[in-house]
């Protein structure tokens, strides 16, 4: 059982300019949260935040993994303790095949939960997980000796998101956007990948700004994000309302949108 | 939890000083003073018993290195540190060479072993020179190349069993006056490797030596003279460590290569030197027709290293490569890069040099594209890209290019580039330390070279690496 919980979070830029005005949040393994919100309202910058971004500063409140506070910790402490985001634009790294790279982080988690020790996943039997889940998420098996990113497709980048979560299995999943620049059979492909992890080992939170993802992932909360705050909660049928009268309602409201 | 940066930069020292830094106590056969001087020529030269021309080839030569001044450019002011008097310029740990490692004093056998070198010549190697301070300690061909008449031996022997054969090709690539550094090792050079290789033999797994410093204060000066014949192919490994001591070594080696028509030549170099070892080396190649020389030049130690390996495209058609990693740390001045000169109608070059910067080190690319008049239809590319790691450190790019033809067709790209937060944060957010993921960046960034490396060398140059960014978490 895994429980990500944000108490009271407030996220600003380096120059101050506050972005994430208070947010209190608890994702439980197993469940499925939706952030969704408009474009500027921090989103984003509430997934960079939690996966701990240098660029963001915490300015006051609480991340919690499994009790844990980890407001302070790396990005690599957070991803070895569980968490892992999917990137909205996830980065190239010319001269790293996906193989090579998947195989250190894959390592590289699997050490700090191994209390620090060495503890390599065996070749043969990273090969075997690795060319099942590329089948599952249905990568072409060309893509595992490309460089990482570099020259990929818009599609190719977010289904190697999920066949990296897919391997990592962290115990919370952050998407961030994962829909945008995917066609539907893609989407559905990516969906169902994610929706398979989810369990009694993970639990996810997806942010996006359309309700289309949502048909293939089945939320169990919905939590509307303007201005850097949550303004409203809700089951699925709150993401089927959004769909149609949008996020105007609660903009207005807004003092800075 | 995260090291300390501390605790990182003393591991790094203890890591280079376990694997390579270590020294062992001096029990050798011969020891000259410290300093230069025609004496010690004589010395030198009567220890090895050699024919009187190489004698006088030594004095002149001396006097040539005692004439010339230092170069102002390249190491600049580090470079003027050097204290020549307080170099010891000939150590001959042994009387004798062993063909066999279990031959050798045990400190010295015990330092290859830790080096790996014995278990490298079981699994991959066709031969191995070991040269441990002044002199090849040991020295193994495979018998199966013996018999095609294949020579590799130290230079040394080489002068003594082939004098013909040496005499007609030594010094005549790289003058003794050439340059400074190349005045001094032709004044004082002992071994290095002779190589030569007949008419269509193709030589399958590489020849190895390694360079080996264990003495303070020591100057090593290989001569290394590498003939592959026509049709013939050889590609030769040179590798290097030396101890960890406060003050400075010298290491100028001088390397001379012909390959002639039709014949490819591979010159693979791991320059891993301890941060106190001045590095000046001066490396030419002579291509004839269509025959290939390729230089692939790896620079991760050394305190200063100035060095330019070039190749002289002289046949129609003849092509050459340098492809060279330069990687400066603390303390540390890459001044690398590569040299292409076309006289040949048709003939081809690419220079592809990646260099890094980290921790206040200064990494360079120097090079020389030139093309002579007649030398129609030449064709070249020279790609220099560099990555900055940190504000402290410094990249320059010196690219000099001479064309005096027209019917010609060049290229030149520059790059230079950090490494990004976001590339970072990208690969850290998947478990990877600060470290770990900016070595990875680092590996990608040199990859189009590691790739030519076969794998024993690709994975040693990607470990070396790995070394030098543990020191980058700031």
């Amino acid at each position: 059982m895994a429980t990500l919980e944000l108490k009271n979070l407030h996220v600003a830029l380096e120059d101050g300019t506050p972005i994430v005005n208070g947010v209190d949040l608890t994702v439980s393994s197993g469940e499925v949260h939706a952030i969704m919100g408009p474009n500027g309202s921090g989103k984003s910058t509430l997934a960079y935040a939690i996966a701990g971004h240098p660029a963001y500063q915490v300015t006051g409140g609480q991340i919690v993994l499994d009790g844990v506070d980890i407001t302070e910790a790396g990005a690599d402490e957070r991803a070895q303790g569980g968490l892992f985001l999917a990137f909205q634009y996830p980065h190239a790294i010319p001269g790293v095949t996906v193989t090579n790279f998947l195989r250190q982080a894959l390592n590289a988690v699997r050490k700090a939960r191994n209390g620090g020790v060495d503890d390599p996943m065996p070749v043969p039997e990273f090969r075997k997980l690795f060319l099942a889940k590329m089948d599952d998420l249905k990568v072409s098996r060309e893509l595992a000796s490309r460089y990482l990113n570099d020259g990929f497709s818009g599609g190719e980048k977010k289904r190697v998101e999920i066949l990296q979560m897919a391997m990592l299995r962290p115990r919370i999943a952050v998407l961030d956007e994962t829909d945008s620049g995917l066609d539907i059979d893609a989407l559905k492909v990516v969906a169902e990948g994610v929706q398979q992890l989810v369990g009694p080992e993970m639990g996810a939170l997806v942010i996006t700004h359309y309700n289309r993802i949502l048909k293939y992932i089945k939320p169990d909360f919905v939590h509307v994000f303007v201005d850097g705050k949550i303004v409203e909660q809700g089951g699925a049928e709150l993401a089927e309302k959004l769909e149609v009268s949008g996020y105007e309602e609660w903009e207005k409201e807004g003092v800075t949108a | 939890m995260a090291q300390t940066e501390t605790e990182i930069v003393q591991g790094i020292g203890s890591d280079y000083e376990v694997k390579y830094g270590f020294n062992v106590p001096e029990d050798y056969f011969f020891k000259s003073g410290r300093g230069l001087s025609h004496e010690l020529v004589d010395a030198i030269s009567s220890h090895k018993d050699e024919p009187d021309w190489m004698r006088k080839f030594r004095h002149r030569s001396l006097e040539y290195f005692l004439a010339r001044p230092l170069p102002t450019w390249g190491g600049g002011q580090t470079l003027q540190e050097i204290d020549f008097d307080n170099i010891y310029y000939y150590i001959r740990p042994t009387e004798t060479q062993a063909e066999s490692w279990e031959d050798l004093p045990a400190d010295i056998r015990d330092t290859w072993d830790k080096l790996g070198i014995p278990e490298a010549e079981k699994k991959y190697l066709a031969g191995v020179g070991a040269q441990y301070e002044s002199e090849v300690v040991y020295h193994k061909l495979q018998e199966s190349l013996t018999a095609q008449g294949v020579l590799f031996l130290d230079t040394d022997t080489a002068l003594r069993e082939h004098e013909d054969v040496f005499k007609q090709y030594f010094g005549t690539i790289i003058p003794q006056n050439d340059n400074k550094f190349a005045a001094l090792n032709s004044a004082v050079w002992s071994g290095g490797s002779f190589i030569y290789v007949p008419p269509g033999v193709h030589i399958e797994l590489p020849l190895q030596a390694y360079f080996r410093i264990n003495a303070e204060n020591m100057g090593q000066f290989e001569r290394t003279l590498i003939i592959v014949d026509e049709d013939a192919y050889v590609h030769y490994v040179e590798g290097c460590t030396a101890p960890i001591y406060s003050s400075d070594s010298l290491h100028s080696a001088v390397v001379e290569i012909v390959v002639k028509k039709g014949g490819r030549c591979r010159y693979t170099t791991i320059q891993n030197w301890s941060n106190n070892v001045y590095n000046l080396v001066t490396k030419r190649a002579v291509a004839e027709a269509g025959a290939t020389m390729e230089w692939v030049d790896g620079n991760l130690g050394s305190k200063l290293t100035m060095k330019y390996p070039a190749i002289w495209l002289m046949g129609e058609a003849a092509h050459g490569e340098v492809l060279s990693i330069a990687f400066a740390g603390k303390g540390q001045h890459q001044d690398a890069g590569g040299k292409c000169v076309h006289v040949g109608k048709n003939t081809t070059s690419v220079i592809t040099s990646k260099s890094i910067s980290k921790n206040g080190g200064r990494a360079g690319y120097r090079g020389l594209l030139e093309v002579a008049k007649g030398a129609t239809r030449s064709k070249s590319k020279v790609v220099c890209d560099a990555l900055i790691l940190d504000e402290e450190s410094r990249s320059d790019t010196y690219p000099y290019i001479r064309i005096d033809e027209n019917d010609v067709d060049i290229g030149h790209e520059a790059t230079v580039s950090k490494i990004g937060e976001e590339q970072l944060f990208y690969l850290q957010s998947r478990g990877l330390s600060e470290a770990e993921a900016s070595a990875m960046i680092v590996s990608g960034f040199v990859e189009p070279i590691t790739k030519e490396l076969p794998l024993e060398y690709a994975v040693e140059m990607n470990r070396l690496i790995q070394l030098q960014m543990e020191g980058s978490v700031g």
